[in-house]
């Protein structure tokens, strides 16, 4: 088939892509940290925005929503055409525990778009027969997260009800500002893990971004069911990293 | 799946990783950027495709179809230092032919590296 092409414009008076900014966008990819290079299409300077850094007005009203949504895009402010090119990692989920509920949370996050690892120290359930496709550490978190860290990019749901192999990660996914942190588990329950928690130097600001009892309030009652309220409990914390808190979460 | 496939980057077919590697080994090269789409296009805005002095590419801007045109600007603006600003539309005369599923419009921003 036949495209048929126009140069819109060509001017020698524009900037190149800047070899610096080529490559500290890519150590923060690399780093697992969100960027967008900000060109200015008037004059051909760029400028590497990294997330939370301060831009004022409406450009940085797109910029904090092109790293909110993950699109880039050309904007027009004030006369000036700007394209925002966001680069967020892949985020992804780790799950605690090769439990009922894992088998099916699994392979739903992964076709919402969250690659999945299961970390289970209990060889008895960490079974590549039970997890077809997922990647599996049949190893205590303790290994696997000192190798293998979290960030912010990253979920965390803790679903073995054992401290012994729980809390350790959920210590670790809030002290690396994971967006997503779920762990299972009744109000009395999550009440003795909040003492525990608390003991380790967890902060009740911490605490507060605790999901638990987990997921949306939807009335779940099977595993697979439980499983949607987790992933839709995630993707809600996904989509409004940036606001203040979670406060708008809804239960 | 291995979760590494997906959340760590490919240093192989990554575009802007290899614009770093070419720049690093003295090889002058181009980058193409989507800048803007309407209707479908085949890759979404802010993909990427780098090209070198020689016309080696890594990435793409579309299904294939503008890749050769790219790549010939890049070899002037590799030359002579200035932005290009392309875009690229089905041709009128071809349009009922191609249908929905590649009857878009792109902008594609050329500029060297360094």
């Amino acid at each position: 088939m036949r495209w048929a092409y126009s140069r819109l414009c060509r001017k020698a008076w524009l900037r190149n892509m800047d070899p610096y900014v080529l490559k500290t966008l890519n150590s923060e990819r690399i780093a697992r940290r969100a960027a967008a290079v900000v060109t200015d299409l008037n004059d051909g300077r760029h400028r590497l925005v990294r997330e939370g850094d301060p831009v004022a007005g409406e450009l940085g009203d797109a910029i904090a929503n092109a790293f909110r949504t993950g699109k880039s895009s050309a904007v027009n402010v004030t006369g000036r055409e700007f394209f925002i090119n966001v680069h967020l990692p892949q985020p992804r989920l780790v799950i605690i525990g090769a439990v009922h509920i894992s088998q099916a949370l699994a392979p739903m996050a992964r076709i919402a778009g969250f690659p999945v690892r299961i970390i289970d120290p209990r060889t008895a359930f960490a079974t590549a027969e039970r997890f077809p496709d997922v990647e599996l550490a049949a190893e205590w978190p303790e290994e696997v997260l000192s190798s293998a860290p979290l960030d912010s990019y990253t979920a965390l749901a803790a679903l073995t009800h054992d401290p012994k192999i729980d809390d350790f990660p959920i210590k670790a996914a809030l002290d690396s500002g994971c967006f997503y942190v779920g762990a299972l588990g009744s109000r009395k329950t999550h009440a003795k893990r909040v003492e525990r928690l608390q003991a380790m130097g967890v902060s009740d600001e911490q605490i507060s971004r605790i999901d638990a009892p987990i997921g949306l309030d939807i009335g779940a009652s099977n595993p697979a069911e439980i499983a949607v309220a987790i992933l839709g409990k995630l993707i809600h914390a996904y989509r409004s990293r940036g606001n203040s808190k979670q406060s708008g979460a809804p239960d | 799946m291995a979760i590494n496939e997906t959340v760590v980057l490919d240093a192989e077919r990554d575009p802007l990783l290899t614009a770093e590697r070419w720049m690093k080994q003295g090889r002058h090269c181009a980058i193409a950027t989507v800048v803007e789409t309407w209707g479908s296009a085949p890759r979404p805005v802010g993909s990427h495709l780098v090209i070198d002095a020689e016309g080696n590419f890594q990435g793409s801007v579309s299904g294939g179809c503008v890749e050769g045109a790219v790549i010939s600007e890049a070899a002037d603006v590799i030359a002579d230092g200035a932005p290009k600003m392309l875009e690229f539309g089905v041709a009128d005369e071809t349009a009922w032919r191609v249908g929905l599923s590649c009857g878009g419009r792109i902008r594609v921003y050329v500029e060297r590296l360094g």
